[in-house]
């Protein structure tokens, strides 16, 4: 069963993966920066994000109504949403679009859930593949000491407790985030991740990505993505003021 | 062809569930739109009960969880192929999983308008692919009947002219557009849908009626089968 559907558009589709607490999108975000400074047209696009699909998670996950199918299948109808009406005209338009969490979050964190490997793969079959998947690779304790350190409310779905691993929810969460990097883990040469080392500097990790791009899809985001003049850049800051 | 056989799923067995400890009946009226399916789940309902089953009726976008949202999103103009199938795909399992299955578990006899074909065949008419959502609805369970009230689009536009008086902007597939005017996307759209169901007849063990005869005798031609099943 061939996974994902290949990207035959001029735009590049770049998605960061990991547990929480693995840096990737502060990575992400750099290198988006990165980009624009070279006048490449990059668009940003997040999990869980569909404004059609987020007041029915939003509802559904307050009075705790999932079960793991339905939490599978409201996140893909989530998913389909962004890819129908953002990443699909996007990646048509030429633009390189970077992605905070993909597909491959769903194949780790449902799996983790309750459903089978192979149904929640079949899933997403619809999906693009991305040009270039990077997998943040930290080890447990060390992202937990991030996610803790920073902010002390972890939320109930978040922690898995609806798998009821643990009454404590810091103990649900340490074990339910556990879980998802096996899945991540085993899931490295299946989906083809480039692993970046999550303990090093931000710097170095930032290296590492930036020249996993040039070596990659340098050529394409030379000549072939859809690139910015200073006169559109002015053109669309001005436009996103006035509104 | 009717089952007797205890319930089980088509081949991705939902968590948390003991198939074994289903006792009661998972009945399907399946069928385009405006067929006659609700009059005839409505006047089964009311048969069976008098006979002293608990009935339970369900039918698509009907659930707690994403009912309202397919309503919202239905009255947007951004609700693409996709994420519509998989947003009722996700309705179809919160009815499965949080009505369906607790009833059958009680022992009632559940009635469904329309099950994972209509959301497949839907699919389908919309060009995407058969396999990919016969396998994200494989967690359904196999029903002890399914009933498909079929009709010709031809008679579907009668009903249609008749009933409501007006074409139904979801109804005639306006969303992709198949033909100029809602009229001549209906005719497209329904044969595409009502070609999806027939193609499953056979592999799904559909019992087809002909949904032209009169409601009379539809409704005796499902008494005299339902009645085989207890």
């Amino acid at each position: 069963m061939p996974l994902l559907v290949p990207n035959r558009h001029r735009g590049k589709l770049i998605v960061v993966e990991g547990i929480d607490g693995s840096g990737k999108s502060t990575q992400l975000s750099l290198l988006s920066q990165w980009l624009r400074s070279q006048r490449i047209a990059v668009a940003f696009s997040e999990w869980n994000s569909s404004p059609l699909v987020r007041e029915t998670t939003r509802r559904a996950k307050k009075k705790s109504m999932f079960t793991p199918v339905t939490f599978s299948l409201i996140h893909a109808t989530d998913f389909a949403d962004r890819l129908e009406r953002y990443i699909l005209p996007l990646l048509k338009a030429g633009a390189v679009v970077c992605a905070d969490r993909y597909a491959y979050t769903a194949f780790a964190r449902d799996v983790v859930r309750g459903v089978s490997r192979r149904w929640v793969r079949n899933l997403y079959k619809f999906s693009v593949r991305p040009n270039l998947a990077f997998y943040f690779r930290v080890p447990l304790e060390v992202a937990i000491g991030r996610i803790l350190g920073g902010r002390n409310a972890i939320k109930y779905y978040e922690a898995g407790m609806d798998l009821e691993l643990s009454r404590n929810i810091e103990e649900s969460f340490r074990i339910f985030q556990g879980r998802i990097l096996e899945e991540y883990e085993a899931m490295i040469q299946e989906v083809g991740f480039h692993v970046i080392d999550a303990t090093g500097s931000i710097e170095d990790q930032q290296q590492e990505m930036r020249r996993i791009v040039m070596e990659e899809l340098g050529a394409s985001l030379r000549n072939g993505v859809l690139r910015a003049s200073q006169g559109d850049i002015d053109a669309a800051q001005a436009a996103v003021g006035i509104l | 062809m009717l089952r007797k056989q205890p319930l089980e799923s088509y081949s991705e067995p939902l968590v948390n569930v003991d198939e074994q400890a289903l006792l009661g009946k998972l009945i399907v009226i399946e069928g385009p739109d405006s067929v006659g399916r609700s009059t005839q789940v409505a006047r089964l309902r009311t048969w069976l009960e008098h006979q002293g089953h608990a009935v339970l009726d369900t039918g698509l976008a009907r659930g707690a969880l994403a009912g309202k949202g397919i309503s919202r999103a239905k009255k947007g103009n951004t609700l693409g192929p996709l994420t519509m199938t998989l947003f009722y795909a996700t309705d179809f399992a919160d009815r499965l999983e949080n009505e369906i299955i607790p009833a059958l578990r009680a022992g009632f006899v559940v009635l469904t308008d329309r099950y994972i074909f209509s959301l497949m065949a839907r699919a389908i008419a919309r060009s995407e692919d058969r396999a990919w959502i016969e396998r994200v609805a494989s967690f359904a369970l196999v029903p002890h009947a399914i009933y498909y009230l079929r009709a010709d689009v031809k008679d579907l536009l009668t009903r249609v002219v008749l009933g409501r008086g007006a074409f139904d902007y979801w109804e005639s597939g306006m969303d992709m557009r198949f033909g100029a005017d809602m009229h001549d996307s209906f005719v497209k759209y329904q044969t595409r849908v009502i070609r999806a169901l027939d193609r499953m007849a056979k592999r799904y063990n559909f019992v087809v009626l002909d949904a032209t005869k009169t409601p009379d005798q539809i409704f005796k031609e499902l008494q005299r089968s339902i009645g085989k099943l207890f």
